[in-house]
């Protein structure tokens, strides 16, 4: 089949009209991100006080409960027992033991709700998205392809796949945004009886924090509320005795996880510069191949008579 | 008695309260009595469901003292045995004075005719509560049992049908029971699948606590109301939660101590007996907070024996006493999984390691690469040498056989 002059300006004009669309709809995307991903002003979150924690675990089963999850018994077939977040278990405590050098402690672990999230920056589809109002990082099923890019993505491996199911989910914390549509506050700190877990606008939970520092100077590790800074912020706060990076918490520098991708990013796609180096490279090493396998052919051709097969 | 008392029908048609006032019953007794029915029934009863034993006291002493009718039918009894064994108030309070027992095949002094015209004078049509208690035999027309020369089929619709109301008392009368155990020779069954248009109240239990069926009885004298009732007319407020919930033994199974013999270290301890095939999880009944006889730890998990389900009809009877169940509603254990900081971090030496291993895997590469292009030179005189042999023995034949042999 021979490609006319026609079909060669079909494709180039729809190559034309593809750019002179995407253009415009690189730019949308880029401030669709200024405008969402960020902590907004009116951020609801959570903080938790690891020494106030008893462990009870009543907000592992209230949060089962509340969001109709089926509870993990896997480990003995008794108890709800999950030994990490997994497809049934958006909200977990786990225990840190004691060592020479802190108490023993417990840790929640759920969403973080990232001013700035990697699992929504990782998502093609915008099947994640931070809630413009209040901040909460939303799951929508009707986008979500399944491709588990946020799971890689999320620095404190929050999101999980539903393995077990053929139209899977991705389960993760979104703050009882059902419950708060009905004015009632997540199923976490609803039970928690020790207030170790308490709701509320991230600012006021930051101020409550730093109050609770102030008013017990050694108290607290290095006297600084983890997730104020961490990862550009998270409206999940936390306080603790015991090291943060012991309680599961990784040590992360002050600039989100996505503006680092994204600094990195726009390196590369510079006047398309890495695309263009990159394709280029390969365009010379397929040329030389070319030209390698012609002259292979010519020789055969030349030696057989026949046209090559190859 | 019964003659006597069934002669006393015009005159039960007073209150409670006078009638406690005329035989001399202290009103410490009557509070006590009420503290019982309200400790028996916390909620779901409208009758006790009053701030002070006094203002219960005040509802049930005017409630009119209800006419009792109680049929046997299949049955051991037991039933009966745990209402003889109520102590507040005692048998003779309760069937004299506060309700009006006018049928009882065990506790009545008649037999015979006499006992026939007892039951005749009583069974008046909407006057009358009916307590029945054992299954009904079913299968070839009921002839497994019979009364006075009548099935026990056809008692009950006769007396069934003037009743105000019907409580099936005991799990035999609720659904069947012992007697409608695997394989149900008599065809055993409850009183709802035969009698369907009358008010019918189930009290499952081998046996019930007598409180709830006491709460139910005078709940209907005083309001003639019954009690919110779930999806196997069971009253809920004594059948609304599991025993598992309540059990004093909770504790050791959260922390995982299991009874695993009877005798054993842990049985001795009193621990778990979820092990021992213990039906608590999944049975609906008041047991664990309401024991019997008013005697703390008096049923059958307090004493070290595991619940059989007696209350539900896909459990008891059913499947095997010693056969574990499972948890329907899983919750937490005493347990806790621990931190696991290693997660997501890479040291420079597994980097080191990883980058060796590729480097070494591109390296074998590009020597076996090296490696097939000599053997290809390697083979090339010999596939030459092969060809003109092949073309001098057939030099025909060379452009056609030449690509079959390339291939």
């Amino acid at each position: 089949m021979s490609i006319s002059r026609r079909d060669v300006f079909k494709v180039a004009g729809a190559g034309t009209v593809a750019a002179l669309t995407a253009a415009p709809a690189c730019a949308r995307e880029e401030e669709r991100y200024e405008q969402a991903n960020h902590i907004p002003p009116g951020a609801l979150g959570l903080l938790y006080d690891a020494t106030k924690c008893i462990g009870c675990k009543a907000c592992v089963s209230a949060c089962v409960n509340a969001n109709g999850l089926t509870p993990d018994t896997s480990l003995d077939g008794l108890h709800q027992a999950p030994l990490a977040l997994n497809a049934s278990t958006k909200n977990i405590i786990k225990l840190c033991k004691a060592t020479d050098k802190h108490p023993e402690s417990f840790v929640k672990q759920q969403c973080m709700h990232c001013g700035d999230p990697a699992c929504v920056a990782a998502c093609p589809f915008h099947a994640l998205e931070k809630n413009l109002v209040n901040g909460i990082v939303e799951w929508h099923e009707d986008k979500c392809i399944g491709c588990r890019y946020c799971e890689i993505a999320c620095p404190f491996h929050i999101p999980k796949f539903e393995w077990t199911v053929f139209n899977a989910k991705i389960v993760k914390c979104e703050l009882c945004d059902f419950r708060l549509a009905v004015n009632q506050e997540p199923a976490c700190t609803y039970v928690c009886p020790t207030h170790a877990v308490i709701f509320g606008p991230r600012e006021k939970l930051l101020e409550t924090a730093h109050s609770r520092i102030a008013a017990a100077p050694n108290k607290y590790f290095e006297n600084r509320v983890y997730g104020e800074k961490e990862a550009g912020g998270t409206q999940v706060v936390y306080l603790s005795a015991v090291p943060f990076e012991d309680l599961g918490l990784p040590t992360l520098s002050a600039d989100s996880v996505p503006a680092k991708a994204l600094s990195w990013q726009k390196k590369v796609y510079k006047w398309m510069a890495g695309p263009v180096l990159l394709y280029a490279a390969i365009a010379t090493a397929m040329k030389r191949n070319w030209v390698e396998h012609e002259k292979e052919i010519a020789h055969e051709e030349e030696e057989t008579g026949l046209k090559a097969q190859l | 008695m019964e003659h006597e008392h069934s002669g006393k029908v015009n005159q039960a048609r007073g209150s409670i309260g006078a009638h406690l006032k005329n035989c001399g019953v202290g009103r410490r007794t009557f509070l006590e009595f009420c503290t019982g029915l309200m400790v028996a029934a916390p909620y779901g009863l409208a009758l006790t469901d009053k701030a002070t034993p006094a203002a219960v006291a005040k509802e049930v002493a005017r409630a009119k003292r209800p006419s009792v009718v109680w049929l046997h039918f299949q049955d051991c009894t037991g039933c009966s045995e745990t209402l003889l064994r109520t102590s507040k108030p005692d048998l003779a309070d309760l069937i004299l004075n506060v309700i009006s027992l006018d049928y009882h095949e065990t506790l009545m002094a008649a037999s015979g005719h006499q006992a026939e015209a007892a039951l005749d004078s009583a069974v008046k049509p909407g006057g009358f509560v009916l307590v029945v208690e054992g299954s009904l035999p079913t299968k070839a027309q009921g002839i497994y049992m019979k009364l006075a020369g009548k099935p026990a089929l056809q008692v009950l619709q006769e007396v069934g049908s003037k009743a105000a109301a019907i409580i099936a008392i005991g799990s035999c009368a609720s659904w069947g029971g012992v007697p409608s155990a695997d394989p149900n020779p008599t065809g055993a069954t409850g009183v709802d699948s035969i009698i369907k248009d009358k008010p019918i109240v189930n009290i499952p239990g081998c046996p019930p606590n007598p409180y709830t069926l006491l709460g139910v009885v005078l709940q209907f004298a005083r309001y003639g109301s019954l009690p919110a009732l779930d999806d196997e007319k069971r009253p809920k407020f004594a059948f609304d939660r599991v025993i598992h919930d309540h059990c004093p033994r909770r504790g050791h199974f959260d922390a995982g101590r299991f009874v695993t013999t009877f005798g054993d270290e842990g049985h001795r301890q009193g621990w778990c007996l979820y092990k021992m095939g213990c039906k608590g999880p999944d049975t609906h009944a008041g047991c664990s907070t309401r024991h019997f006889n008013e005697i703390p730890d008096v049923w059958p998990i307090g004493i070290g024996a595991p619940c059989i389900g007696c209350t539900e009809k896909h459990i008891a009877f059913r499947i095997p006493q010693f056969e574990t169940i499972p948890i329907h509603h899983a919750t937490p254990a005493d347990t806790y999984p621990e931190v696991q900081t290693s997660q997501g971090s890479m040291g420079p030496l597994a980097t080191g390691i990883v980058g060796a291993v590729a480097g070494a895997a591109g390296g074998v590469a590009w020597m076996a690469r090296k490696k097939f292009q000599s053997s290809e030179e390697y083979a090339a005189p010999i596939i030459a040498a092969a060809e003109a042999r092949n073309q001098a023995e057939h030099p025909a034949t060379k452009q056609e056989k030449k690509p079959a042999g390339e291939a």
